[in-house]
């Protein structure tokens, strides 16, 4: 397609950068605990954030994220044009009650743990079409709001399975803006890609990064192709929460492939827990790679670490009922390039 | 670049790259765990059945007491805990049947007594007890017929 600012068959490249000019992350207990804790933004021993339901917290983990990320911005809720976000709780309701208060024009969004980056490439959509001149992103997820919709009450005694990964509870939020800050160099988008689902049978809901990884290895490769770059044009490609087994997976495909990553492949779900926390497979939930973007990569970025990154968000899309029905579990990744 | 992988293949090569589950650990665990739990509920037969003379009374008051214990460590946060290494040596003594509605009554009781507690309860149970019950009266019907037959 020539004349238009869609590249090969997924990506797209906005005329100008969109500035990522605020973030913020949180976490609770067991990620406190873990590799982020120096790097959060606001973290919390109590896992109800002072309420007394677990969507509740939840609801709070967005408006914390919400209110530090104003704060950081030194700006307000009116400045923004649109907000857009999602999170695992049936019918998005931890985003749609947590920024009710704040009065944004707002889109909630579902794509599983590839939220954040479905926010981020439809942001910048919008920033770049002209539509909005600033936009929010938030992504967040609770372990215990997850359990439940997905899995078991908490406290009924299961053996988790070795593939299985740990929804993290907090997540992250972005403002973005078609203006750089003044002041500082800032982090900007300057390519998306928005994947198509890919389903290769995958049925176990315990092994989500075997479900998610064959649309992340085909996000990631299309997307170089259709920039004609390779590997080496990024310092890091991190997919978003694959954990272990997907990662892995990913690792070799691409490698059959031909596609040498050379080390700069990581992904979220391997970021955040510590291996002696027993979180098996590692991390994922929307807020999963939210919080690494807005904790820990784009801290890297602006420290000058990390000049060029591919953030490719992936969520495997299901529900207890499509489960329960005998559907398998079709990925989604979509890629998001940032560069300081 | 799209995968040229077939569900067939892919259901292979991935299941090579997942770990299995630890057998080898797993089971003597369970079995241990599971054996524990089941020589509590012995002795605690042993007991009743010293105090009261009725056989069948002091095997329903061990069955109550291994319950109520299922539900006291469920309300601790114990018992996820030592089913993380029991298995299914935590899941299929009576306390896991405890553990099971006990924890569905504390997880939906914040959606009303009645249409969260009430009605949720019997989530992870419930089938355990349309099933038993359905397969008892089979039982019960083929044991008659037999008994017609013989008798």
């Amino acid at each position: 397609m020539t004349g238009t600012k869609k590249h090969g068959s997924i990506t797209y490249l906005p005329d100008s950068p969109v500035y990522i000019t605020s973030r913020a992350s949180l976490g609770g207990s067991e990620e406190k605990a873990g590799k982020l804790a120096s790097l959060l933004d606001i973290s919390s021993e109590d896992d109800y954030f002072g309420e007394d339901t677990w969507e509740k917290a939840e609801t709070a983990i967005v408006r914390m994220l919400v209110d530090q990320l104003y704060k950081s911005a030194q700006t307000t809720p009116e400045s923004t044009d649109l907000f857009l976000g999602g999170d695992l709780q049936k019918q998005c309701m931890a985003t749609s009650l947590g920024l009710l208060p704040y009065g944004v024009p707002y889109l909630g969004l579902y794509g599983a743990c590839s939220t954040f980056a479905e926010g981020l490439a439809l942001a910048s959509l919008a920033i770049d079409g002209g539509f909005a001149s600033s936009a929010g992103v938030v992504a967040t997820s609770h372990f215990c709001t997850a359990e439940r919709e997905y899995r078991t009450p908490l406290v009924y005694g299961n053996q988790r399975q070795p593939t299985a990964q740990r929804t993290v509870t907090g997540g992250g939020a972005i403002l973005l803006s078609k203006d750089a800050p003044k002041d500082r160099a800032a982090p900007h988008i300057t390519a998306f890609a928005i994947g198509k689902m890919r389903d290769l049978g995958i049925k176990d809901a315990s092994n989500m990064g075997a479900a998610m990884a064959p649309a992340a290895f085909e996000t990631i490769s299309t997307f170089l192709e259709d920039t004609r770059q390779t590997p080496e044009d990024f310092d890091l490609i991190v997919s978003g929460d694959l954990g272990n087994v997907g990662h892995r997976i990913v690792s070799r495909l691409a490698e059959a492939a031909g596609i040498d990553f050379g080390g700069r492949y990581d992904d979220c779900g391997r970021m955040v827990f510590d291996p002696s926390q027993d979180t098996h497979a590692g991390a994922s939930g929307c807020g999963c790679s939210a919080m690494v973007l807005t904790a820990s990569l784009l801290r890297r970025m602006e420290e000058g670490k990390i000049k060029r990154l591919l953030f490719a968000g992936t969520g495997a899309l299901l529900s207890a009922t499509s489960l329960l029905q005998g559907e398998s579990i079709p990925g989604i990744c979509h890629a998001v390039a940032i560069e300081i | 670049m799209r995968l040229s992988l077939s569900k067939e293949q892919y259901a292979a090569f991935s299941g090579r790259m997942s770990p299995a589950s630890p057998l080898a650990r797993d089971l003597p665990l369970a079995f241990l765990i599971g054996g524990s739990i089941t020589a509590v509920g012995q002795c605690f037969l042993e007991l009743y059945s010293s105090l009261i003379s009725d056989e069948k009374t002091a095997a329903a008051l061990t069955s109550v007491t291994l319950i109520f214990l299922g539900i006291l460590f469920s309300a601790l946060n114990l018992y996820p805990r030592l089913a993380k290494y029991g298995g299914a040596g935590t899941l299929v003594p009576i306390t896991g049947f405890s553990n099971s509605m006990a924890s569905a009554a504390i997880e939906f009781k914040s959606e009303g007594l009645v249409t969260g507690l009430g009605a949720k309860m019997f989530v992870i149970a419930g089938p355990v007890i349309v099933y038993g019950v359905s397969a008892s009266v089979l039982y019960g019907v083929i044991y008659y017929l037999i008994g017609r037959i013989g008798g």
